[in-house]
């Protein structure tokens, strides 16, 4: 269940390279589940751009994005106390029932944001997550010391090398065992890497462009061994075995 | 009290609004943000005889005031339609909707329309003839006055409701499209449909849409469906709804002013979904500001 509603910008400041952390403060009462994203109005575009949420409490919803186009480039200019347009409570967010003692939690780039929430609804229950982040450089990487302070194991790679591991999430994962279950989200070819590569059952956050975000257009309808699937609405979280590449 | 409703052939809305095929699914992803019971009425999602997946992804591409999309009609088909959405629909929509069916050969239109005929909730039959015709190169139903007065005539024979023809804009002249539907019996005209655009992402160098081209709507093209209304509402008898970016209270008095009986509101509603909504609860007093008592009224008295 969605629901449109203000927001006021009550931090909007830089974590790395080109990525912003954004505190907004308003009703979070339609979101249910960790992994469920926010659809946002940004002033002069027409179309709302989507975005995960990180965290959220009783009054505020956390986000992080970063900038690769005009409508996030005015997203990060935006002062504190600006007010926002917002749709809140879309897609069906990760399953947390789903795993075990010990998941893992895989994310690449600006897919990191939706593992922090999850990461902190697993922990609440109980679980030790384990957590891989996969960034391209040193600058880029954000979030770990929040991690950290969670209590949960963290590992970092970086193409380049200039971080934690030298190459992909893969190479990490490839080191790591004893992990029951996974939930991942990151660009499409790691979201593909990782599911190629680990065997356990897992659930992957997938983007798609949208038109709405709500589930009326069909704009974002990918193809599913369960038939065509809306990632907005039937996602953007799906179970890996009905994904199809 | 201003008066909204408006009659379209037999079928009487409490008001003009009514949310544009393609934009409003079957009303389920609506129905419990508002009560949908306040709409005219609302034009399902384009249905086919076979159920289509439709256009890879990228399908949607944003432009300035509006957006391009390239769904390419995914929908389950027009058999599933009509067993499982059909009696869904009536538990949550208590009046009468419109029937939006496409086809890719007349068979498939006669096939459908003969389907939604029988449906006790359908009131209007809304035959979008946009579709590539598979049995002349592909060339649209909609582009020549031939086929599409073909298309309505088949329509007609195997129907007893009132059938609107929809209009693509992408044409020479759509009055001649127009008439020729009148000629086949069309009971009114819907439009516009979208207009085909593209666009080029600066960083890839290729195009944004998976197909590469797409249908053009909102607000940026208001003033071309209002434009398209005016001159066929001046040369065929039968009503329009009319629609092409109507976003606001206002943009209705207009389009209605410039000939249309209804209107349809599409993209306006990916925007915002309460778009609607809003629209309704704003007209009574946008229609005391231009002292309008009766919306009926001001049909066609820009010409
Ligand atoms: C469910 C979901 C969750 C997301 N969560 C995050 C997040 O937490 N952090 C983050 O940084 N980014 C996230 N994204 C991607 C984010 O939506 C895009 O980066 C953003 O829309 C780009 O807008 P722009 O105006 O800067 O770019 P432009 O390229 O100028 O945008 C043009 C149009 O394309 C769309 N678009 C461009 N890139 C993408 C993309 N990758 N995915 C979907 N639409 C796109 C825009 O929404 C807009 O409609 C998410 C996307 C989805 C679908
Ligand atoms: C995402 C999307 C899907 C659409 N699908 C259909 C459709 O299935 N059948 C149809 O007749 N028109 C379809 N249309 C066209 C609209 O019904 C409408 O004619 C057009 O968008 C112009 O109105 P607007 O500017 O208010 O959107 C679609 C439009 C959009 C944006
Ligand atoms: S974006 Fe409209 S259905 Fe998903």
């Amino acid at each position: 269940m969605y629901k449109k509603n203000k927001y006021t910008v009550r931090s909007n400041k830089q974590i790395a390279n080109l990525v912003y952390e954004m505190v907004l403060e308003g009703d979070t009462s339609y979101i249910t589940k960790p992994g469920q994203f926010i659809n946002i109005e940004i002033d002069k575009f027409y179309l709302r751009r989507p975005i995960s949420i990180c965290t959220y409490d009783e009054s505020t919803i956390t986000i992080i994005y970063k900038v690769v186009g005009e409508g996030t480039e005015v997203l990060s200019n935006l002062k504190e106390g600006t007010i926002l347009d917002i749709l809140t409570g879309l897609g069906n967010g990760f399953d947390t029932r789903r795993s075990k003692e010990r998941p893992l939690l895989i994310g690449g780039g600006v897919g990191t944001p939706p593992m922090y929430g999850l990461c902190k609804a697993l922990i609440k229950e109980g679980k030790k997550p384990v957590v891989v982040l996969g960034f391209n450089s040193k600058s880029d990487v954000f979030y770990e010391k929040e991690f950290k302070d969670l209590g949960v194991e963290v590992y970092i790679s970086t193409v380049d090398g200039s971080y934690g591991t030298k190459g992909f999430v893969t190479d990490i994962i490839r080191t790591l065992n004893g992990y029951d279950f996974y939930y991942t989200c990151g660009p499409m070819n790691m979201l593909k890497a990782v599911y190629e590569l680990i065997e356990t059952s897992g659930e992957l956050s997938l983007e798609e462009r949208m038109g709405c975000g709500i589930g009326a257009c069909m704009g974002c309808t990918i193809n599913t061994k369960n038939g065509p699937r809306r990632v907005c609405y039937n996602g953007p979280v799906f179970k890996k075995e009905e994904l199809v590449w | 009290m201003v008066d909204l409703s408006v009659t379209l052939s037999n079928v009487k809305l409490d008001n003009p609004i009514i949310p544009a095929s393609g934009t409003f699914g079957y009303g389920m992803e609506f129905k419990d943000f508002y009560d949908i019971n306040i709409l005219g009425s609302f034009s399902m999602k384009g249905t086919t005889k076979e159920e289509r997946f439709g256009n890879p992804t990228p399908r949607i591409a944003e432009c300035t005031a509006g957006l391009i999309n390239s769904v390419g009609l995914q929908n389950p088909g027009i058999d599933f339609v009509v067993e499982k959405q059909f009696p869904l629909m009536k538990k949550y929509f208590n009046k009468p909707i419109i029937a939006n069916i496409s086809g890719f050969s007349i068979d498939e239109y006669k096939y459908c329309a003969e389907k939604v005929d029988k449906e006790e909730q359908v009131g209007i039959i809304e035959i979008n003839i946009s579709c590539p015709n598979v049995h002349n190169g592909g060339m649209s139903f909609g582009t020549e006055a031939k086929s599409a007065m073909e298309v309505t005539k088949a329509v007609k024979s195997v129907t007893t409701k009132p059938v609107y023809m929809k209009l693509t804009p992408n044409v020479t002249n759509i009055v001649d499209i127009a008439k020729a539907c009148e000629d086949g019996g069309a009971d009114g005209i819907s439009m516009i449909n979208t207009l085909l655009g593209m666009r080029i992402d600066l960083k890839t160098r290729k195009p944004i849409i998976a197909n590469k081209m797409g249908g053009f709507s909102g607000p940026a093209i208001f003033p071309v469906a209002l434009r398209m209304v005016y001159q066929v509402y001046e040369a065929v008898k039968i009503p329009i709804i009319g629609m092409g970016g109507i976003s606001t209270a206002k943009d209705v008095i207009e389009m209605m002013l410039a000939g249309a009986t209804a209107v349809e509101v599409g993209s306006a509603n990916l925007k915002n979904p309460y778009v609607c909504k809003e629209i309704i609860e704003a007209l009574p007093s946008e229609m005391e500001k231009y002292k309008i008592d009766s919306l009926k009224e001001i049909i066609g008295k820009a010409h």
